[in-house]
């Protein structure tokens, strides 16, 4: 680049003062708008006292959960002041009431050896003595002298408590030894039990063992034909609740659909109205706008809480909440739609001695009614997402179940199944929403080319 | 409309006919259309009935007893409950025990505890927004098509907002409720993630709608991504940007609410206790505060919308 004179540069200040002599908000705005969110953030760090709830917060738990969505466990419990050492499970184990597995052996001289992780990770132990192998270790506890007592030096995977040894293996489970009991707890990868809970017949049994009996084996259930009974199996799986779950899915579904359409349906005629070009009425107008600001400044969740108290939980509630906000939110989307037509289509119609009514049909709507019809699907794409947590508060669907599901932080493979299904639904109807907002847009696009064409 | 067709001619026939023909067959379409929806509604509405605790024929002539526990015996304590001034009424009961709840700032002067509530709530809304803003600006720049610096790039973060947007908030909220054991925080990180992806998917679109003449000037001086980023791209979408950031804190106010009513703190935890209780000063006290804050937010942000992009902040969703 050439070097400039100074009169260059002057001449060049001189020609363009907008650049070179800004205003002092336009100089300053951006340093004092930085300098602002900074002491905002530092005032938020203070009020919700975060670095205190950080260190105090259990990170731990966050992988210990995360496993559990895609993992469950078997936790058998051998009790040593038993004359004969038997392994118990706990009820509504995922193993059914006959549990066998081949991972718990029973050896020739009594003792017991369950592998947690094939060979490489184990513990056998007889009423005096538990051996525990894991990560190329051996590791005795005796368990005669009134506590387990560890021989030899104590690897960094085992915590030697006072009247217990806990061994953990990582993913795979851990060991708990004290003096009267082996407590195991062995996880698996995937979820139990998703298809045949442990009270139906067809439990354990193969994906082919099961065909062949739908399609050609004995009654299981005098009476009621094997497809029948295995369907109803699934629709009523105590542990993943199939059915339920998809009760509540549609419930939600439901919710977004009928509050999204009811509440444009009301909107529709109220937007005229409210239309500063259209309505009879500057007065109208204004109640309206603030009539639509109401129905929309009124939360959702007061909505919400309010007709759960009226009709009680339940998707009526529901739809009756998103319908209120909705009138509010479309109301005012459609006004402002109205608000920016052209007026020359509805001046010609008008020009014809049409009526008040036909003038709206033919001059107003086709204008309108690809832009409404793409933002009501935008709300009833938004409100699909938002049914599943208003209906948290007891307004019906899905969100309710997955929260209880939640609460007691044990069931996080049946929340991850919500999850999913949430998603799919998500999804699809994003889909939908988008294929049918493309197709609009066309007619949208189309329609300005024509009349940009004819000026 | 019908067209009166007087010239006898065969092509006008022709045009006619097909005219007649071509409106038949819309109006035809028209009338299913309508009448699939409406049978998907009617059956809907069925279904939610059915399905719901009380049915609604059954609630209707009762629809408004439900708000005689709303009104209070006296007006003023709707007042003394916002301001947490002492009621007469006050007999240790949850329903009147209004100054219980104040939190001193500075000797005598305190901040009554429902505006302590609605601030949290705020405050979270703000935070979350914050942080949506943060992590989608770089991540449009990365997802938009005409300026992503590697395709394959732009695929994983435009998957990755996506399941962000549609992961439901409640879930978040309630595995992060466990960790750090406070809602409002695990309320930020669930609004947050979610304002990620949603911020992020409206940046992406602005951005690739913008004038690249500004982008090809930076490139032909040799300017690196980075460099054209900044000095070519974010002048042009800020003002958008901003737009539907004060967009998302509507939103968020909201979101933070109904998180706060299902353990994330703040206005919405109160306000549910108090409706399933029946306190009806409190309700109302808390509903007088929660609507006027968000009709304050709402007529603040679009306010300053306007005068940042124009008339075209209010056009969504076309």
């Amino acid at each position: 680049m050439a070097t400039m004179t100074a009169e260059e540069m002057l001449s060049i200040e001189a020609r363009h003062p907008q650049v070179f002599r800004r205003p002092a908000y336009k100089r300053f705005g951006p340093l004092l708008l930085f300098t602002g969110t900074l002491l905002y953030l530092v005032y938020a760090l203070w009020f919700f006292s975060l670095p205190q709830v950080l260190w105090e917060s259990h990170w731990e738990r966050l992988p210990l959960f995360l496993t559990q969505w895609i993992s469950y466990d078997l936790q058998p419990e051998f009790r040593l002041d038993q004359p004969e050492i038997t392994p118990k499970y706990p009820r509504f184990s995922a193993l059914g009431d006959n549990p066998n597995p081949d991972w718990v052996i029973k050896n020739a001289d009594g003792s017991f050896t369950v592998r947690i992780d094939g060979r490489a990770k184990s513990v056998t132990f007889d009423k005096t003595y538990a051996t525990i192998v894991a990560h190329g270790q051996t590791v005795p506890v005796a368990l005669t002298s009134g506590k387990p007592v560890i021989t030899g030096p104590v690897p960094n995977w085992i915590t030697a408590h006072d009247d217990e040894v806990v061994a953990k293996m990582g993913f795979v489970g851990e060991v708990r030894v004290t003096v009267d009991r082996v407590k195991v707890r062995k996880r698996f990868l995937g979820w139990a039990n998703f298809v045949f809970d442990t009270r139906s017949p067809f439990f354990g049994k193969s994906a082919g063992e099961v065909i062949s009996l739908v399609m050609s084996g004995p009654e299981l259930k005098p009476g009621t034909s094997n497809l029948a009974l295995a369907g109803d199996n699934i629709w009523n799986n105590a542990q993943w609740q199939h059915g339920d779950v998809w009760t509540k899915l549609l419930q939600t579904i439901v919710m977004a659909f009928l509050g999204t359409l009811l509440g444009g349906i009301v909107a529709f005629p109220l937007a005229f109205f409210a239309a500063r070009n259209i309505t009879p009425s500057g007065v109208l107008s204004q109640v309206l706008k603030r009539f639509f600001d109401f129905m929309r400044s009124v939360d959702m969740l007061i909505w919400a809480l309010f007709f759960t108290r009226a009709f009680g939980p339940g998707p009526l509630a529901g739809s009756a909440a998103i319908f209120f906000t909705e009138i509010g939110t479309l109301g005012k989307v459609y006004s402002e739609g109205l608000e920016n037509i052209d007026d020359k289509p509805r001046e010609g119609v008008l020009s014809t001695g049409a009526n008040g009514i036909l003038v709206q049909r033919y001059g107003v709507m086709p204008e309108v009614i690809p832009v409404f019809i793409s933002q009501t699907l935008y709300q009833w794409e938004s409100n699909t997402r938002g049914a599943t947590i208003i209906g948290a508060v007891g307004a019906g669907g899905i969100g309710l179940k997955l929260w209880e599901a939640m609460r007691t932080n044990s069931n996080w493979a049946n929340v991850f199944y919500m999850v999913l299904l949430i998603l799919l639904v998500v999804f699809i109807f994003d889909n939908i929403s988008n294929f049918l907002r493309r197709r609009l847009s066309r007619t949208i696009h189309d329609y300005n080319r024509i009349q940009a064409k004819q000026g | 409309m019908t067209l009166s067709v007087t010239a006898a001619s065969g092509a006008t026939h022709q045009t006619a006919d097909a005219w007649r023909r071509q409106t038949s067959l819309r109006r035809l379409y028209t009338v299913l259309g309508v009448g699939l929806l409406l049978a998907a509604m009617l059956s809907s509405m069925w279904f939610a009935d059915e399905a719901n605790a009380g049915h609604f024929f059954d609630r209707l002539p009762h629809i408004l007893d439900f708000l005689s526990w709303l009104v209070p015996k006296d007006w003023n304590d709707v007042w003394r409950a916002l301001f947490d001034i002492a009621s007469p009424r006050d007999t240790g009961t949850q329903e009147f025990n209004f100054p219980l709840g104040r939190v001193y700032v500075w000797g005598g002067f305190y901040v009554p505890e429902y505006f302590e509530l609605m601030l949290t709530t705020v405050n979270v809304a703000l935070v979350s927004t914050f942080i949506g803003f943060i992590f989608a600006v770089p991540f449009s720049f990365i997802a938009a098509r005409n300026l992503t610096p590697h395709p394959a790039l732009r695929l994983v973060v435009k998957r990755f907002m996506e399941l962000l947007r549609a992961f439901p908030e409640i879930v978040i909220a309630g595995l992060f409720a466990a960790i750090v054991s406070t809602g409002p925080i695990a309320a930020i990180i669930a609004i947050g993630l979610h304002s990620i992806g949603a911020l992020g998917k409206l940046f992406y679109e602005i951005n690739e709608n913008i004038d690249m003449r500004a982008e090809e000037g930076l490139t032909a001086v040799g300017a690196n991504w980075f460099e054209r980023v900044r000095f070519a791209d974010l002048p042009q979408v800020l003002p958008n940007f901003v737009s539907y950031t004060l967009l998302r804190v509507e939103i968020n106010v909201r979101a933070s609410t109904i998180i706060g009513a299902v353990g994330g703190g703040g206005i919405g935890e109160e306000l549910k206790l108090s409706i399933s209780r029946g306190f009806g000063a409190k309700t109302l006290a808390l509903v007088l505060l929660l609507f006027t804050t968000i009709f304050i937010i709402d007529q603040f942000s679009a306010w300053l919308r306007r005068k940042l992009v124009g008339e075209q902040a209010f056009m969504m969703g076309s």
